[in-house]
């Protein structure tokens, strides 16, 4: 059974040149499919991988108690005067995030983007952020340092350049690589200038904070939540922005597989389609295989191996397809909770490539069943009489 | 001499929908080892519909059939299929070549269910086209080759794993009148070199002329049925 099998597959895959219009129905089809998902896939993992490139096991945030982002959040000189004196703690950042209304390069209209107050601490607890242009703002000075994305994204953030917000006008003095995308959209000042530009004296949004090597961050985030003096939690970086990207990413995820199986479903009716017709087309020859002694069975997997091969086929050129035109290719998104935008690039990993496959390979099994099965049933004499 | 098919009361109804058609009504027969025969009648008289009852690719409603010693009307559908690997070949009006194989691998395909191995299925390949006079066309696709050249690869595929019994559909009915009785003349050679018993539905009485015994069918019986039943048997007929 297993070499009459091997030998009606070989035989039916070598037919399937003879039959190249409609097995390049298949093949498109499930190439589409596959290219649209994994093209917003890779969307969603752009994101994820520009927020979760952000964290750092060491760091952590400390925000008031009950507010998911920092935009919201807010402690005051106090608190972070008491995260400074804490057991286990390295090094305070007390950070004011904000945003700013600035023009987007790329459609000339109104965008805001995260403007971060900062103070020397904030490098410290940052050791991977380097400036790469220009220099640092001076304290005291309406200067901007900008991430390099933000320089993209964003219309007069060139180095050198000034810009106008909040009625006072900024100059932008260097640029700054975090190697992690998040803050690379963003535009830093001194904390003080912007305490006082956005009315926020003597308040920061969070505190970003370095633990020291052999502290254990839950046990900091016990004394936190039980010190009298503080209303606020402690969450991991990588958590942070973890949570801050699955309500980004799961939206994108939801309509990749949304549409996917909107898609996925043509695609199965056109695969059934062409198998059926495939299956037509080969009446003759199973009949004849079949009258000559052949089983179904290998019949049944000819058919099937047919379905999946071309189905394969579709997977890999969608698949190579997205990885060559949209791999590493930057774009930005809106940060709903900010209303910035967070510089990201597609990234087509191996994941993704698996799951379009193993996509690819569903949709054709599902595909060429049916046919599989009608062949297989077809009475040898009822084949034969196809011709 | 001894009986290769016996057909005793055989009936075919083939069900369309709610409707029930009959298209062998009581037909009984046997044919001897090293017979030729001629099934011959009218389209629908039922010839197409016995011959793939004796070939062991349909089932009768009812009755028995057997060929070669099985009873084909009591055995599993996988029984049969095994059983026509090596006791029937099949030769089809339009050749049924695989377009992809050349000669050699179309005659192969059989083989190709037996133990033999690959250099035995190659050797007893060639030797078939040998037989038709085809041996040097082994490399040759099917659409390389005239109708008359891919009826007699398609002959050669029905001889190759050596059965008694062949059983042929219309085997002229696409050729023209020379190469058909070139494939006439390479039937009877086969069955009076090798001692094959055929089986051929036709329509062209020259076809008929080269068989030994040529029943008649209409509306499913075989005209003057007892009589022909018995004259099946070469003893009772004049080998033409």
């Amino acid at each position: 059974m297993f070499r009459q099998t091997l030998n009606i597959t070989a035989l039916n895959l070598r037919n399937i040149l003879s039959r190249k219009g409609s097995s390049s129905i298949i093949v498109v089809g499930i190439a589409g499919v596959v290219a649209v998902v994994v093209g917003l896939l890779s969307m969603s993992e752009g994101i994820e991988s520009a927020l979760q490139e952000t964290s750092h096991p060491d760091r952590v945030l400390v925000m008031r108690s009950g507010t998911q982002d920092e935009i919201t959040g807010w402690l005051s000189a106090t608190e972070v005067n008491v995260l400074n004196g804490m057991d286990g703690i390295r090094t305070v950042s007390g950070e004011l995030v904000v945003v700013v209304d600035l023009v987007t390069r790329e459609t000339g209209k109104p965008g805001v983007a995260v403007a971060r107050g900062v103070e020397a601490s904030a490098l410290e607890v940052r050791p991977e952020l380097k400036l790469v242009a220009g220099r640092w703002f001076q304290p005291g000075k309406n200067e901007l340092v900008v991430g390099v994305n933000a320089g993209d994204t964003y219309a007069g953030l060139t180095l050198g350049s000034r810009v106008n917000f909040r009625n006072k006008s900024w100059a932008v003095v260097g640029r700054f690589d975090a190697g992690g995308r998040a803050h690379d959209s963003e535009v830093w000042m001194d904390l003080p200038i912007a305490q006082a530009e956005f009315r926020r004296e003597g308040v920061v949004s969070t505190a970003r904070v370095l633990l020291d090597r052999d502290s254990d961050a839950a046990a900091v985030g016990e004394h936190i939540r039980q010190d009298p003096r503080l209303r606020a939690d402690l969450i991991a970086e990588q958590d942070f922005y973890a949570r801050q990207s699955q309500a980004r990413t799961g939206m994108v995820e939801t309509f990749a597989y949304l549409i996917g199986a909107i898609m996925g479903l043509g695609a199965v009716v056109a695969a059934i389609n062409t198998m059926y017709s495939s299956v037509s087309t080969r009446l003759v020859e199973i009949g004849t295989l079949r009258s000559l002694g052949f089983s179904s069975v290998p019949v049944v997997v000819s058919v099937m191996a047919e379905a999946l091969l071309l189905a394969l086929v579709g997977g890999v050129l969608g698949s190579a397809a997205v990885y060559l035109l949209y791999d590493g290719l930057a774009s930005s998104t809106l940060n709903a909770g900010s209303m910035s935008q967070v510089g990201f690039e597609f990234s087509v990993t191996p994941r993704l490539l698996v799951i379009g496959l193993s996509s690819a390979v569903s949709l054709g099994a599902v595909g060429g069943l049916l046919p599989a099965v009608r062949a297989a049933r077809l009475p040898v004499i009822e084949a034969l009489r196809a011709n | 001499m001894s009986e290769l098919i016996r057909c005793t009361n055989v009936c075919k109804d083939y069900v369309r929908g709610a409707e029930s058609i009959r298209v062998l009504r009581n037909v009984d027969l046997s044919v001897a080892v090293g017979t030729i025969v001629a099934l011959m009648g009218p389209s629908g008289s039922g010839k197409t519909t016995l011959l793939n009852l004796i070939g062991g690719l349909d089932a009768p409603t009812s009755g028995e059939i057997e060929v070669d010693g099985l009873r084909l009307d009591s055995v599993s559908a996988r029984h049969l299929a095994r059983w026509r690997v090596r006791s029937v070949g099949f030769v089809f009006q339009f050749y049924n070549l695989l377009p992809v194989l050349t000669a050699q691998g179309n005659v192969e395909l059989p083989l190709l269910l037996t133990d033999l191995s690959r250099s035995e299925r190659k050797r007893n390949a060639a030797l078939a086209l040998d037989i038709v006079g085809l041996g040097d066309r082994g490399r040759h696709k099917p659409g390389e080759l005239s109708g008359g050249q891919q009826q007699r690869v398609a002959i050669a595929r029905a001889l190759v794993s050596d059965p008694r019994l062949l059983v042929c559909d219309e085997p002229t009915g696409d050729l023209d009148r020379q190469t058909a009785d070139e494939i006439l003349e390479l039937l009877q050679t086969l069955h009076r070199d090798l001692g094959k018993t055929i089986v051929m539905v036709t329509h062209d009485p020259k076809a008929a002329d080269h068989a030994m015994v040529t029943l008649h069918m209409d509306k499913g019986k075989l005209a003057s049925q007892d009589d022909q039943a018995a004259s099946a048997l070469p003893s009772a007929r004049t080998v033409a």
